[in-house]
């Protein structure tokens, strides 16, 4: 871009791929992603596998090492199906945020495919996981790969000595609650298989050391009477022992329920670490892909700029490139949402237009980087610092609202018809902007459920609370098996109310009674 | 320095275990998929087309959700064409195009079923489940193994005899065009001219620049030969063994008032596992139906299974139907013919020694293997336990074993008798005897 061409001998020819045209690209592309980029990225590995691996792959969430569920094998059957019916391709590539990062490409890609995934995948989700502030506090890319060995053999284990069906149901019910496992304001510690494994021996070994039979004598009471700080039947003493209200669903059972044993326990805890470590993925979709496609776009630029990849190759790669990033509008058949990929990649290329070639209306917009010349370094400090939410909400400009047309849309459901709120004029762009930041939130993506009491002394009966926001209510079919999951984690009764943010009016309950 | 690792001769199907955990999973739907898919489907669909629809009951994977039906809440859409702020939209129709179309269905989660594959073998696992199947495929008949000669491609190298002349041609043709050899027609003329020009009897420029000409061309034609080894394409051909060509099946069924719905859906059963086994072993199964009453007649499948009949039994109807439609339509040396007969064992009384002379007669001798299968309720097997008593077309046909190898009769109660009763009549030590 912008360089003058300095035309070399293209480093392959034709479709067909090999490893030492890999190499070579390889190294091609590191060199423009060191110097024309600035990228800094984990070590990467980079394994070819086959259509059927890469099937595999997809099952497991994109993890190598998942533990196995049937949940994983109906996603594979399915995804299967749609395949060999050829009703739907395969993804390029699978890209796991871990140190070294490994990234999955398929033996069916011609050499520019490759060229293009190697660029997308192993430089840019790679800068975008070592960089991005969210995973460098959420997720530990060092230990993922071990935790997950950890968590597949401890499985396994536990299969072996507990029967799969008993796993599978536990698994069952905590897959229920992965979406309200995070902890959404502490940072997790980090994750190690030796501290994991050894936490679980010290544990062993205390209640070793600590066993004396003489207390199995006891009357039952005496033990109640015994622990004085439970004493209390106050709801303020319950939110203060249990660190109430508690948002993360999952954590409080692992701790505090009452019937569990600790291999079921530990599995809870297996279940949200791995939910942890894909939070930051959720928030980051537009952004990830966004950083992925302006990194590829820009080395195949400078790939074919600089006569190393053919003419034809460059065309091969545009038809994809186009075909990734293509967004249908909302009549269209294709209509499936904001393509991530699409509104990613184009503020991405917005941005840098900004820093280089401002209009009058970026100037007034963004007057910190237009015209800054430095659209590489705005992006990586973008890339670093934002999520999707802020990210749209500080970088949207007018002129990617006119050019998408984007408008909003209020939906009462209350009212017989839907209102356009805004539309890409000099009234809406801010409306606009700040309701499609809006729909990134995680509160649009998790509910707002918290644990809020529990009856420890009665009937131990737990007692959860859910605010509604904006009248939208929760999937009352999906909140009543959902119960029925959680009612097994904690066995005794759970209860759910749902009250309304504003008014505290109380709008619906799920009970589930355990006999 | 990075490494690329090469993980294609990993062991594919790591996604089997959780795979088979789903069947498990959904054992108890998809079990019952596979029974509709049998008895809604065609004979000759079973385990070919293992594509089967479960509901997602139990298979469902609730998650806390929003209702996004209800309640206040925006969307930001693009591709704004005809709106400006302010206006009213009405309210599409669920599920239709337009605003969020896909939005309830985003994740699965808003289907009530979904579709996947079985493989073949998975379905006939479900499919015979209670029968205890071992393993169908291993039981085969024992018969000579022919080889076809098949076409595969084209070689440089081969027999005269194989020259494919087309494809030599066409190579030979755009050789020719690519290395500019000169046409026979553009030497003819050449030559006519110099000839014309030689008559004249004047030796002007013109001529010898003409014969110089003609000498380029014929060297050139000579140099770029009219057919060159390069050009030389033959058939190339691989030997596959041949199933042994083609087979026929005949279904005969009794069904007048007697015979019960159960009766002909275990009937039905054993027709369905002689198809696919005749399906394994010849490459063109055809199938004909013939019901009987007191009248036969040959008809179509869903004729066959499904519509009612009344009358009296008159099981030699059926075989007289068999005779007609065996010399009309499948000359005996061209196919191999297998005949199964499903009855509860009725039959006129004054029938009996025209049924057994069809038998022994024309059928018998033309089939390759005849299986009459009587079907009962638990009640009957009770009464026609012993020798002493048996239903007519049992006692009829019990004089035709002694004689004929390729006869086999058997009595079938249950849906479990199935299968067994199958093995026993084609284990391979019977193939042997026939």
């Amino acid at each position: 871009m912008g360089q003058a061409r300095k035309v070399q001998k293209p480093l392959y020819d034709g479709a067909e791929w090999s490893f030492e045209k890999l190499d070579a690209v390889y190294d091609a592309i590191e060199e423009i992603a060191n110097e024309d980029l600035g990228l800094n990225v984990y070590p990467n590995q980079i394994e070819v596998i086959t259509s059927e691996q890469m099937l595999d792959a997809y099952s497991g969430i994109g993890m190598p090492l998942m533990y196995n569920h049937w949940s994983f094998g109906k996603s594979f059957v399915q995804d299967e199906f749609y395949y060999r019916k050829g009703m739907r391709g395969l993804a390029y590539e699978i890209v796991i945020n871990s140190s070294p990062c490994i990234s999955y490409v398929m033996e069916e890609n011609t050499m520019t495919m490759q060229a293009l995934v190697v660029a997308h995948a192993a430089f840019g989700h790679n800068h975008f996981f070592k960089n991005n502030h969210l995973f460098r506090q959420w997720t530990d890319a060092e230990a993922i790969l071990d935790y997950m060995h950890f968590a597949r053999e401890y499985i396994n284990k536990c299969e072996e000595r507990h029967g799969v069906e008993a796993v599978e149901e536990l698994l069952d019910a905590a897959h229920a609650l992965r979406d309200n496992a995070v902890n959404h304001y502490s940072r997790p510690v980090p994750l190690s298989k030796e501290m994991a494994l050894q936490r679980l021996a010290d544990r062993r070994e205390h209640e070793r050391a600590d066993y004396r039979d003489i207390w199995s004598t006891l009357p039952p009471e005496a033990e109640g009477s015994a622990d004085d700080k439970i004493k209390s039947h106050s709801q303020v003493a319950n939110m203060v022992k249990f660190d109430l209200p508690e948002a993360n669903l999952l954590y409080f059972f692992e701790k505090h329920s009452p019937v569990l044993e600790e291999w079921q326990r530990e599995i809870l805890r297996i279940v949200r670490n791995i939910a942890q470590y894909f939070y930051p993925q959720k928030q980051t979709k537009v952004m990830n892909e966004g950083c992925a496609c302006f990194c590829h776009y820009f080395i195949m630029n400078r790939l074919y700029d600089k006569g190393l990849i053919t003419e034809g190759s460059m065309l091969e790669f545009i038809d994809y490139h186009t075909r990734v990033v293509a967004q249908p509008e909302f009549d269209d058949p294709r209509w499936n949402g904001i393509n991530p990929y699409a509104l990613g990649f184009a503020m991405m290329q917005d941005i840098y237009r900004i820093c280089h070639e401002p209009t009058d209306e970026d100037k007034e917009w963004f007057p910190d980087i237009a015209g800054c010349n430095k659209g590489i370094e705005v992006l990586k400090d973008a890339w670093e610092n934002y999520r999707d939410e802020s990210f749209i909400l500080q970088f949207l400009s007018p002129k990617l609202i006119r050019d998408f047309r984007l408008f909003q849309i209020h939906d009462n459901s209350a009212l017989p018809h839907l209102k356009v709120e805004a539309i890409h004029d000099g009234r809406g762009y801010r409306k606009v902007r700040s309701a499609l930041a809006k729909s990134y939130t995680v509160s649009e993506m998790t509910l707002d459920i918290q644990v809020a009491d529990v009856e420890f002394e009665g009937d131990r009966a737990i007692t959860l609370r859910h605010m509604v926001h904006d009248d939208v209510p929760i999937d009352g079919k999906q909140a009543e098996q959902v119960m029925q999951r959680i009612a097994q984690l904690w066995g005794y009764d759970v209860g759910l109310y749902c009250e309304d943010a504003m008014s505290g009016k109380i709008l619906a309950t799920y009970d589930v009674t355990t006999s | 320095m990075m490494h690329f690792i090469d993980r294609r001769l990993n062991p594919k199907g790591k996604s089997l275990p959780n795979r088979q955990r789903f069947m498990r999973r959904a054992q108890s739907q998809i079990r019952k998929a596979v029974k509709e898919a049998v008895n809604g489907g065609k004979i000759t669909d079973i385990g070919h087309n293992g594509r089967i629809t479960i509901p997602s009951k139990g298979l469902h994977e609730p998650r806390f959700k929003y209702d996004y039906t209800k309640g206040k809440h925006d969307r930001v859409l693009p591709g704004n064409k005809e709106f400006s702020a302010g206006d009213q939209i009405k309210r599409p129709p669920k599920g239709g195009e337009g605003k969020g179309g896909k939005k309830a269905s985003e994740d699965g989660d808003g289907e009530d079923s979904f579709q996947f594959s079985l493989s073949r073998e998975e379905f006939l696992e479900v499919f015979f489940e209670d029968l205890e199947l071992p393993d169908l495929v291993k039981t085969s008949l024992k018969e000579e193994v022919e080889f076809e000669k098949q076409r595969a491609g084209f070689v440089r190298v081969g027999s005269p005899s194989n020259l494919d002349l087309k494809r030599t041609m066409r190579h030979s043709l755009a050789r020719r065009i690519a290395m500019r050899r000169p046409g026979s027609d553009e030497v003819d003329e050449l030559r006519s001219e110099i000839l014309a020009l030689e008559a004249k009897g004047k030796k002007t420029k013109k001529l010898k620049e003409l014969q110089e000409k003609l000498e380029l061309l014929e060297s050139r034609r000579r140099f770029v030969p009219y057919i060159d080894p390069l050009d030389v394409r033959y058939k190339s051909y691989t030997k596959i063994p041949k199933p042994n060509t083609r087979a026929v099946m005949f279904c005969l069924m009794d069904v007048s008032g007697s015979m019960s719905e159960g009766m002909k859906d275990l009937a039905k059963r054993f027709f369905m596992l002689l198809h696919l086994f005749l399906s394994t072993q010849y490459e063109r199964v055809e199938l004909v139906f013939i019901r009987h009453t007191h009248m036969a007649k040959e008809v179509d499948e869903e004729t066959f299974f499904y519509s009612r009949e009344t009358g009296g039994t008159i099981v030699s109807s059926a075989l007289e139907e068999m005779q007609k439609v065996l010399d009309d339509r499948f000359p005996l040396g061209d196919w191999n013919i297998y005949a199964a007969q499903a009855s509860d064992g009725d039959n006129f009384a004054s029938d009996r020694e025209k049924c057994l002379s069809i038998m022994q007669e024309s059928i018998l001798p033309a089939c390759q293997y005849f299986s009459y299968i009587e079907v009962m309720d638990e009640q009957e097997l009770e009464i026609f336990k012993d020798e002493q008593n048996m239903t007519d077309l049992w006692r009829i046909y019990s004089q035709l074993t002694p004689e004929f190898s390729n006869f086999a009769m058997r009595r079938v109660v249950k849906s479990n008798d199935i299968f067994p009763v199958f093995q026993d009549l084609f284990s391979k030590e019977h193939a042997k005897d026939t």
